[in-house]
């Protein structure tokens, strides 16, 4: 359902994905990992169409985000990192924006926003402004926004990030969940979580696959049978010289 | 369709927030204050507005307007919400273009708000409503204009201090530099003594003229920059092609340019 095919982006001279190949299928989910820099960011930006790639391609369902971005952005629900909202909207005003951009009317709209102030537990916050949320609650609201139109392809960008271990084991059991009938690419540090939630992960470095495989796979990989050790093995520390 | 959708969100941030109430109020202020003292509205004994009123819109507008749309893109960029705004499957146009038409309606209702003092000039004599509906489209499109350059000053800049600054400077010039005092002095300084144009003989009295005349003519194209030709036209009831030509291309260019950078920030 996400086919990237020789994904690349350049900032001036600095290469920050190069040549990234890989994709998920339906019913899939693809924990991202990589040291800070990776360009893991980077990549979720190009497939979900915020920045134009220098050179390959990214298909969400069949579409491409370059030739046809309009279309293929409705197919995909992302949570960019850092969770950004309107802040002076109330949690349902957000939402209701959201549906109505996303083209959602009526009755539609209405069912859509109920349905995802529902899976993410935000009821007890919905008439609120969300300035005055705590950060959980505002994360859950932007994952709501992700939600909102039922997408076949989920792109989260540290969804867990800055969560305490209740909401953490939430967020994680959500998107296993959905995962069943989406195809979902989520990045994070947190190396459990790809045992907890995912059934592939790959981990890119400098903006290249360096591992690929089933959390078993990778476990094997490495020598200690500890995905810790194999991710130290295989990415590069920010006090290297790059 | 999403176009209104944004236009709405934008709006509805402007109203549920003190901002468009403080700058409605201040605007109404300074409008207010400004006809009944130096622009001597009730000492002068005209019926028009076109002296004591929309003589000092502009001088407001350079400060308030980009007071209003000066969030626009920079919030955007600070809270990182563009990044929610570009991955909806809604164009950066339509995005610009609701932004833009929000910022316009906030000043459309400070405007409307100044009704009063066409009931007032209306009950004390009999003004030509004609000219006063010219006036105000003339100020409405000085407001649009500074609205606009305001946004593709805020698409460069996450900072709406330095977009604040950096536009009412802009304004500013735009205001002073077809301003006549500042005009006629600016050409009395370039012009050369027509004595002088007269008797040229050496090559550095011509080079000089030429000079001069260079100049002139850099201060008469940039003159025609200035918002106060344009502006003063429509006040006077004359309702102009080239100024609303001028007006939409400001405005127009603007937009377009609010995209450009967008884009190219992105890549």
């Amino acid at each position: 359902m996400i086919e990237v095919e020789s994904l690349t982006k350049q900032f001036g001279t600095k290469t920050a994905v190069d040549h990234l190949t890989f994709s998920v299928k339906k019913g899939e989910v693809l924990g991202f990992l990589g040291p800070n820099g990776a360009g893991k960011s980077t990549t979720m930006r190009m497939i979900t169409g915020f920045f134009p790639p220098t050179s390959g391609d990214a298909k969400v369902c069949g579409i491409s985000i370059v030739d046809r971005p309009a279309e293929a952005k409705t197919k995909i629900g992302y949570l960019p990192e850092s969770a950004p909202l309107y802040r002076d909207m109330t949690v349902l005003g957000f939402l209701r924006f959201c549906a109505a951009i996303r083209g959602l009317t009526g009755s539609a709209k209405k069912s859509a926003v109920e349905r995802a102030i529902d899976l993410c537990s935000l009821a007890s916050v919905a008439s609120q402004s969300i300035d005055t949320l705590s950060k959980g609650y505002r994360h859950r609201t932007c994952l709501a926004q992700a939600l909102l139109h039922d997408p076949e392809v989920l792109i989260l960008d540290e969804p867990t990030d800055g969560l305490d271990p209740n909401q953490k084991h939430e967020v994680r059991q959500l998107i296993k969940r959905l995962g069943e009938t989406k195809a979902i690419l989520f990045s994070t540090h947190i190396l459990e979580e790809v045992e907890a939630a995912c059934t592939r992960a790959v981990i890119v470095d400098r903006g290249m696959i360096v591992a690929d495989g089933t959390p078993a796979q990778l476990l094997a990989q490495s020598a200690t049978g500890s995905l810790t050790d194999l991710f130290r093995a295989v990415t590069s520390r920010d006090t290297e010289t790059a | 369709m999403r176009t209104l959708t944004i236009y709405k969100r934008e709006l509805g941030s402007y109203f549920s927030q003190p901002t468009a109430y403080a700058i409605i109020v201040i605007f109404l202020l300074l409008s207010m204050g400004l006809a009944f003292t130096f622009g001597s509205f009730i000492k002068a004994g005209d019926a028009s507005l076109e002296w004591p009123f929309f003589f000092w819109h502009p001088w407001i507008f350079m400060l308030l307007a980009p007071a209003v749309a000066m969030k626009l893109w920079s919030d955007e960029q600070r809270n990182g919400t563009i990044e929610l705004l570009g991955t909806f499957p809604v164009s950066t146009r339509s995005a610009i273009i609701g932004k833009f038409l929000a910022a316009a309606t906030v000043w459309l209702v400070a405007l409307a708000c100044t009704f009063p003092i066409v009931v007032t000039v209306n009950y004390l004599g009999a003004p030509d409503n004609g000219v006063i509906l010219s006036g105000y489209i003339g100020s409405f499109l000085v407001c649009c204009s500074f609205v606009a350059v305001t946004m593709l000053v805020s698409a460069c800049t996450r900072d709406q201090v330095v977009c604040l600054i950096v536009s009412v400077f802009v304004c500013f010039l735009a205001v002073v530099i077809g301003y006549d005092p500042v005009a006629r002095a600016l050409d009395s300084f370039v012009t050369p003594p027509a004595a002088e144009a007269a008797a040229v003989t050496g090559l550095w009295a011509r080079l000089a003229l030429w000079w001069h005349q260079g100049v002139a003519q850099v201060v008469e194209v940039s003159t025609s920059f200035g918002v106060w030709n344009h502006f003063a036209s429509l006040n006077r009831g004359l309702l102009r092609l080239q100024d609303l030509v001028w007006f939409g291309s400001t405005i127009l260019v603007s937009l377009l340019g609010t995209s450009a950078i967008l884009s190219a920030k992105r890549s």
